[in-house]
């Protein structure tokens, strides 16, 4: 009879330890774990589960949200941050946590030597921050000229520590990496020492480990999801969200709209090796107004996403709750009003085609890349949307690398239809694309003073809402560039996707959120029922 | 004629005449939307229902039917056409011609056809009709399918040069063209008809692939290969979708049932 106790004791304890570990894939192996190193989506996945910040901006409220640091304050001309720090915190390996370890991953993020892309946003001027170390508990870091939106830098500033051997091992967030084998899986466990504590004073994070399996295939993730081998997927494709929708209808959750878009865009590149009758229609804003108001976004959102999307208002997603125009509507689906705006531009329709005034048929090519089945249904929907008004589209897929290199280099294209993710809520980190200068200006990239006045205003506005330090006047006169291009449409916002994703139903305190990383963005409270039934 | 030929021939008659005949009914379109009607079963209006952007299923099976044989088959003439050119000659003249053609033919039975099909997609104009990429794409195909049976046609050839009625002609007075024109091709019938029916499947299996890989023909132009992408998410597939599995399945079987080797290429 005691064995039989001490047996079922033991199987008690064995369903708790495997209770506590949560699993979820990444797409590939990360490519550093240096988290000032981070440019791709599994190395910032690390980052975010292993990183302490002293700022995080809460996924759901998308406000900023005190961390490692108790308070902060930035000064009215926007160049200095002070943060009094959180007391009694120590590193993974139990090294003590003071503002020296502050001072010192700004000044290695703010060095060029470290390369840092996390570092960019940060680089108001050529000049480096001076951190000033004030007491153990407080720093101060001032930049040469004002940056825009400084303390929503910091959610993606994971602290180093100034003074442990281990380096960049020692961490301040509430997982540690433990093992790694590449290309097959990457194991979490739980820091020790991470600050935190629930409500209820216990110790977070709930799970003890996070096994991370790099699994590329979307299909194995998800057979391994219905299998119970995975606990959550945090991007589903429509189809399988429907198709989950159908087998167990808990496990999948529709968040709403994402940041991300897809869109479409004309090449208007003056370099472009495409006949300049072409380009002419494509550097027209009604031209390009009729194309938009000729696409029937709610049948694409219907039909394409399964009803997981929206039609799009603008370039930013009403996701973005702060820095969305609410003034903005989408373009309406209205064939006779783009009819008119295309003869009101000297096109004519003979028959069912569409030419312009020189009698050149308007026909063009949209490519797009191959393997995208959600894409290649948008531009088929396209397609036969415009032939409504004459307009004949070829579809031309392409593998990703060829693509990319007809975008970048040889510009050898018509109309492009892409996706857009946006990674933060900022728009300074869009100043790449928005810029006319800029090499993500797509659709007319690098250029040396402005092609349109319009584009000469985007610019002018963006340096302002840069060097603006309050948010409401950023917002104003973020608010005018995002009326430029809904009234100029240099890309096309066709649809706002919805944030889809898969929880298992034995997962605890899941909160879906519009921005990344969308499932587990509270990583720390995650448990699964098993977990809580054997307690901690 | 075996039975199982003439059953293997009247198969692919009717599909060739089904799918060919289907291009004159009215209203039986394959790019038509019926944006009501997506993903539905078969009924009376879509007898293979519609598929995800509510195109009828089987107006876009015959259509695919139609272009990926008669175009495999085109291929197949085209490739079989450069077999005769460079294996007949190197076969029949032998020589540093021989030697060059032999290498050209080593380096493309080595080459990965797949990515070489990639590149050459990747560099096609863009605002080309579908039907033209998808011609282009045939072409390509017979460009770079030619080396087997030519390797095959070179060692008939071989074989017949120093054969009597080849010795008779040259003796006769026959000049060496004449000879290869009029006396040993001929005589290769047997191995260019077996080389053409084991191509088609090759071929047609090929632009399965990469119109499985989305890189065939432009939407809405529907291919074999484009057809079989409904299948990739195997929690949505719709029983009639696996129509076009059972298309490619019975052509190349048939195929294979024609060929007077009766086996499929290696």
């Amino acid at each position: 009879m005691k064995r039989l106790f001490l047996m079922l004791a033991l199987a008690g304890t064995l369903a708790a330890q495997t209770g506590s570990v949560l699993r979820f894939c990444l797409r590939a192996d990360p490519k550093t774990f240096d988290p000032q190193l981070v440019e791709d989506d599994n190395s910032e996945a690390v980052r975010y589960l292993t990183g302490g910040v002293l700022l995080r901006v809460n996924r759901v409220s998308q406000q900023l949200a005190p961390e490692l640091a108790t308070s902060w304050k930035v000064d009215r001309q926007g160049r200095r941050i002070t943060f009094h720090l959180r007391r009694g915190v120590t590193f993974s390996d139990g090294t003590p946590f003071s503002a020296a370890d502050v001072a010192f991953t700004m000044t290695r993020l703010m060095d060029p030597k470290t390369h840092s892309a996390t570092a960019d946003p940060f680089r108001s001027s050529n000049e480096p921050p001076q951190v000033s170390v004030i007491s153990p508990d407080t720093v101060s870091i001032t930049f040469a000229a004002a940056v825009s939106g400084l303390d929503r830098l910091f959610d993606q500033v994971a602290i180093l520590s100034a003074h442990s051997a281990r380096k960049l091992s020692a961490v301040l967030g509430p997982f540690q990496v433990t093992d790694y084998k590449p290309g097959v899986e990457l194991v979490l466990g739980r820091n020790p020492n991470y600050w935190k504590v629930d409500a209820k004073g216990r110790r977070l994070p709930y799970a003890d480990q996070l096994v991370l399996q790099i699994q590329q295939n979307r299909d194995l993730e998800l057979a391994r999801f219905r299998r119970g081998e995975v606990d959550l997927i945090n991007a589903l494709d429509p189809e399988v969200f429907e198709a989950l929708a159908h087998d167990a209808p808990a496990s999948v959750t529709d968040a709403g709209a994402s940041l991300e878009s897809e869109m479409m865009w004309f090449n208007q590149a003056p370099g472009a090796p495409i006949p300049a009758y072409k380009k002419s229609w494509f550097q027209s804003q009604a031209f390009r107004r009729a194309v938009s108001e000729a696409m029937n976004r709610a049948d694409i959102a219907r039909i394409a996403f399964r009803g997981h999307a929206q039609p799009a208002e603008g370039p930013i997603s009403p996701a973005n709750r702060f820095w969305f125009n609410t003034a903005l509507k989408p373009h309406p689906f209205d064939v006779v009003s783009a009819s008119r705006r295309l003869q009101s531009d000297g096109f004519q329709k003979r028959g069912n085609r569409l030419y312009d005034r020189q009698g050149h048929p308007v026909e063009f090519s949209i490519m797009t890349n191959a393997g995208n089945r959600t894409r290649e249904r948008i531009a088929a929907m396209i397609q036969q949307d415009l032939t409504a008004v004459g307009i004949q589209v070829n579809v031309v897929t392409l593998d990703f690398p060829s693509l990319i290199e007809r975008m970048t280099q040889t510009f050898q294209y018509e109309a492009c239809l892409l996706g857009l993710t946006n990674l933060d809520l900022d728009p300074s980190t869009q100043m790449n694309v928005w810029v006319s200068s800029a090499a993500n200006h797509q659709w007319n990239p690098n250029q040396k003073t402005p092609a349109t006045p319009w584009e000469a205003e985007i610019d002018r506005l963006m340096q302002r809402q840069a060097a603006e330090v309050r948010p409401e006047d950023r917002k104003r006169l973020f608010d005018h560039v995002q009326q430029i291009v809904w009234e100029q449409e240099p890309f096309i916002y066709i649809v706002n996707k919805n944030s889809l994703m898969a929880f298992s139903p034995q997962l605890l305190n899941t909160a879906p959120a519009a921005v990344a990383p969308q499932s587990y963005w509270n990583v720390e409270y995650l448990q699964r029922r098993t977990q809580m039934a054997g307690g901690r | 004629m075996t039975l199982r030929r003439a059953f293997a021939i009247t198969v692919l008659t009717l599909v060739v005449l089904a799918s060919v005949g289907a291009g004159f009914v009215p209203g039986f379109s394959y790019a038509e939307q019926h944006r009501e009607f997506i993903s539905s079963g078969p009924s009376a209006h879509f007898p293979l229902g519609t598929d995800d952007l509510g195109r009828d299923r089987l107006a876009r099976l015959l259509s695919a039917t139609r272009v990926s044989l008669l175009l495999a088959a085109a291929a197949g003439v085209a490739a079989l056409i450069l077999a005769v050119v460079a294996g007949g000659t190197a076969g029949y003249w032998g020589g540093w011609w021989d030697v060059l053609v032999t290498r050209a033919i080593d380096l493309l039975l080595s080459l990965p056809w797949l990515f070489l099909l990639l590149a050459a997609r990747a560099l096609l104009p863009l605002n080309v009709a579908p039907l033209t990429a998808l011609v282009v794409t045939y072409a390509l195909l017979a460009a770079l399918g030619w080396a087997a049976p030519a390797r095959v046609v070179r060692a008939g050839v071989r074989s017949f040069r120093e054969s009597e009625f080849v010795l008779r002609a040259r003796a006769e007075g026959a000049t060496e063209f004449r000879i290869l024109l009029r006396h040993v091709v001929p005589n290769l019938r047997p191995i260019l008809l077996a080389q053409f029916w084991t191509s088609i499947p090759v071929f047609v299996l090929t632009e399965a692939n990469l119109g499985f890989l989305g890189l065939s023909a432009g939407e809405p132009f529907p291919t074999w290969g484009s057809l079989l992408r409904e299948l990739q998410n195997p929690l949505l597939v719709r029983p009639e979708a696996f129509a076009t599995v059972g298309a490619i399945a019975l052509s190349v079987l048939c195929f294979k049932l024609i060929s007077p080797k009766g086996g499929l290429p290696v």
